[in-house]
């Protein structure tokens, strides 16, 4: 039986509060820059009230809304991936030796605690070493983080900085009441609920409603998010909210921006290999890799060395890469995927085909992101769409039912 | 054999397997005009068992870090050799550290030859220039277990006879281990008396029983195709043809993504990949 509470804004506040008195550094969607993206925040004050966002292909605007919804838009600019996956991640810091034939090389780990400090970001007071909790997860992206943890953590070798990361965090999971129109989480059997064993596993969801009364429906996933609960004092949630939120989730399912069909969806992108829609998506694609940067699931990276003038210190970092450039691929002697056309069929064939292979599941969540922010409005959704020979349209019918999983 | 116990076995690296460990180059020999081997030892002392075929991650402190295939003999874990050609930054660093010169070792990494499971039937070296390198290690299986094979053939092609790699190696396993070792280059002087041409046309001249024949090919992708399409021709099973591939690798642990050929990530499923796996994939250009 699912545990639910119901809390309202001055709840959520004791929540956060609650959450920053457990030494929490609290991230949450926050409106910076003309868009929703997640920061630390303190206070309800700092969610994007009243705030909700257009969404299509090439296009990204927020919308005010006419009402005080705080969770009130779709997916933000980025996802959960930069919170525990950083941009730039120390691997090892090392220095010369013996007269300089020699060198000894630290993990970022000890290097770190040499200085007083964990992996943690550096704040402009130093390490950060809070662990982190993040609020307003969405249901795509909870499938994103638990994809993330198949990748770098439950493989044969593991990324032991996001483990790390990934093991201290605190995750509160937010329900899409207004999707945008470049979601497809249905298609894709992630969204728009929050559902404990699908995805990476949550501590608390919410549920916004709006009326009569501004109040959050809260299914407890873990022993200590009841516990935050309990703190707070938060009551029992009544069978009236619960049928509620169910509404307000069934309504946005119905509301995707768009469709996928993932039906023998790996065997078609691996028959397409000689298709000709590459060579048509080339023609709009400007390999400029926001598609890469802003997917919740992409994990590519590349390294850096970095030495100081002398060359007596140098340091190993990991940077995010994406498989749109040229240097990606290169071997001595040239790039093996020189076209764009052909970096485009390995991106999207490793999202929809052999990620199943490799990990047992979708590489796309359906959070939209990639279509949002392509700045030639290439659409995915599209684009299988055009593989499997059906064109146009990627309006849902209004009438039919959630898509589950093809898998 | 310390490092083999059979197939699908596979050395596994120690600690964080992205902090390389020192490694000092012991012996420092020019090959070629643009290859050197370099002979390393622990610096901590610790053995790094591997299977023949398998790779690491060498760094020069500073400059950077390239996949390189372990050309020494796997009954030997106690000393690590290195074949590299100089094609790079990395590499240049590489090859110019002299003996005393610590070098950075993640590894040893990805799948290897397993040459034993050629026991009882012939096999069939298919070399292209400094992809003799990586068949080193299990040609050396095969020479110190070489009662347990049939007919032992290395083909191996060069661009020069300037380019040819391990001339003493070639004589010795030919005279003392039974090898028959056939050389070609792409271009001769007239000072070279051997053979002109393709190494796809030594697998055509035969001399192996097919249909119990395991082929190791290690080469540039395009001479590995056709010394694969050779070999099949002549009756090869895919299954028993094994190719070693080359793609971009930053991790050499099967996550940074670089070295994926469609499904496969070439550092922890290969680099050593039979050919009924990837004849579909290399026929496609730009995979």
């Amino acid at each position: 039986m699912v545990e639910t509470r119901l809390i309202d804004v001055t709840g959520l506040q004791s929540l956060l509060d609650a959450l920053v008195a457990r030494g929490y550094r609290v991230l949450g969607p926050t409106v910076r820059g003309g868009a929703v993206v997640n920061a630390e925040i303190t206070e309800v004050a700092d969610l994007p009230r009243g705030w909700g966002d257009d969404q299509e292909p090439g296009r990204y605007r927020l919308r005010p809304r006419d009402d005080e919804a705080l969770f009130g838009f779709a997916a933000g600019a980025q996802s959960a991936k930069p919170v525990f996956f950083p941009t730039d991640e120390l691997l090892w810091r090392g220095r010369r030796t013996a007269g300089g034939s020699g060198f000894e090389a630290q993990s970022a780990e000890s290097a770190q605690a040499a200085q007083g400090g964990g992996v943690e970001e550096h704040g402009e007071d130093g390490p950060d070493t809070r662990p982190t909790a993040l609020l307003g997860v969405r249901s795509c992206d909870l499938s994103a983080v638990g994809i993330h943890d198949t990748v770098l953590t439950g493989r044969g070798f593991t990324d032991a900085h996001y483990a790390q990361r990934r093991e201290g965090a605190f995750v509160i999971a937010v329900a899409c009441s207004d999707p945008g129109g470049t979601c497809f989480c249905v298609s894709m059997g992630t969204g728009p609920r929050p559902e404990q064993g699908r995805g990476a596993p949550f501590d608390l969801s919410l549920t916004e409603l709006l009326a009569p009364e501004h109040r959050f429906v809260v299914e407890v996933g873990s022993e200590r998010g009841g516990a935050l609960l309990d703190e707070i004092g938060a009551t029992a949630a009544a069978r009236g909210d619960l049928a509620a939120a169910d509404a307000v989730t069934e309504q946005a399912a119905q509301r995707m921006g768009r469709r996928l069909d993932t039906d023998g969806i790996r065997d078609l992108l691996y028959a397409s290999i000689d298709s000709p829609r590459w060579d048509d998506v080339a023609s709009r694609c400007l390999a400029c890799t926001n598609c890469t940067m802003v997917c919740p699931t992409c994990f590519c990276t590349t390294v850096e060395d970095v030495s100081d003038l002398s060359g007596e210190s140098a340091e190993r970092h990991r940077v995010w890469d994406s498989c749109f450039t040229a240097d990606f691929s290169y071997i001595h002697g040239g790039t093996v995927r020189e076209s764009t056309r052909s970096r485009y069929r390995q991106w999207m064939t490793h999202k929809l085909a052999s990620w199943h292979d490799q990990f047992g599941s979708s590489g796309c969540v359906g959070c939209g992101r990639c279509v949002t922010w392509c700045p030639a409005g290439i659409d995915i959704t599209e684009e299988a769409a055009a593989l499997r020979g059906v064109p146009g349209s990627n309006l849902p019918t209004p009438t039919s039912p959630p898509t589950p999983a093809s898998e | 054999m310390t490092a083999v116990a059979g197939a699908g076995s596979r050395a596994a690296p120690r600690g964080d397997p992205f902090v390389p460990r020192p490694f000092v180059v012991r012996r420092h020999r020019q090959d070629t005009r643009d290859t050197w081997t370099l002979v390393l030892e622990p610096a901590d002392g610790a053995t790094m068992p591997f299977a023949a075929g398998q790779f690491t991650m060498m760094q020069a402190f500073g400059a950077g870090e390239a996949p390189i295939s372990i050309s020494g003999d796997p009954a030997r874990p106690e000393v690590l050799e290195h074949t590299i050609r100089n094609v790079g930054a990395v590499t240049r660093a590489l090859v110019h550290a002299g003996p005393g010169t610590e070098l950075g070792i993640r590894g040893p990494f990805g799948t290897g030859w397993e040459v034993s499971s050629g026991r009882g039937g012939d096999v069939v070296f298919v070399a292209g220039g400094i992809g003799l390198a990586p068949l080193r290690p299990a040609i050396l299986e095969v020479c110190a277990d070489r009662a347990s094979y049939g007919r032992v053939l290395l083909l191996y092609g060069a661009r020069t006879p300037e380019d040819i790699l391990f001339g003493d190696d070639l004589r010795r396993w030919a005279a003392d281990h039974a090898v028959d070792v056939q050389v070609t280059v792409d271009n001769g002087q007239h000072a070279w008396q051997g053979r002109v041409g393709l190494v796809t046309q030594l697998v055509d001249r035969g001399g192996f029983d097919a249909v119990n024949t395991l082929a190791l090919v290690c080469g540039p992708e395009v001479m590995m195709r056709y010394a694969a399409m050779a070999l099949r021709a002549r009756g090869v099973a895919p299954a028993r043809l094994r190719l070693s591939m080359e793609r971009n690798m930053k991790c050499g642990v099967g996550l940074c993504g670089h070295c994926q050929l469609r499904e496969y990530f070439l550092c922890v499923d290969g680099p050593v990949l039979t050919y009924d796996v990837l004849e579909p994939l290399m026929s496609r250009a730009e995979l």
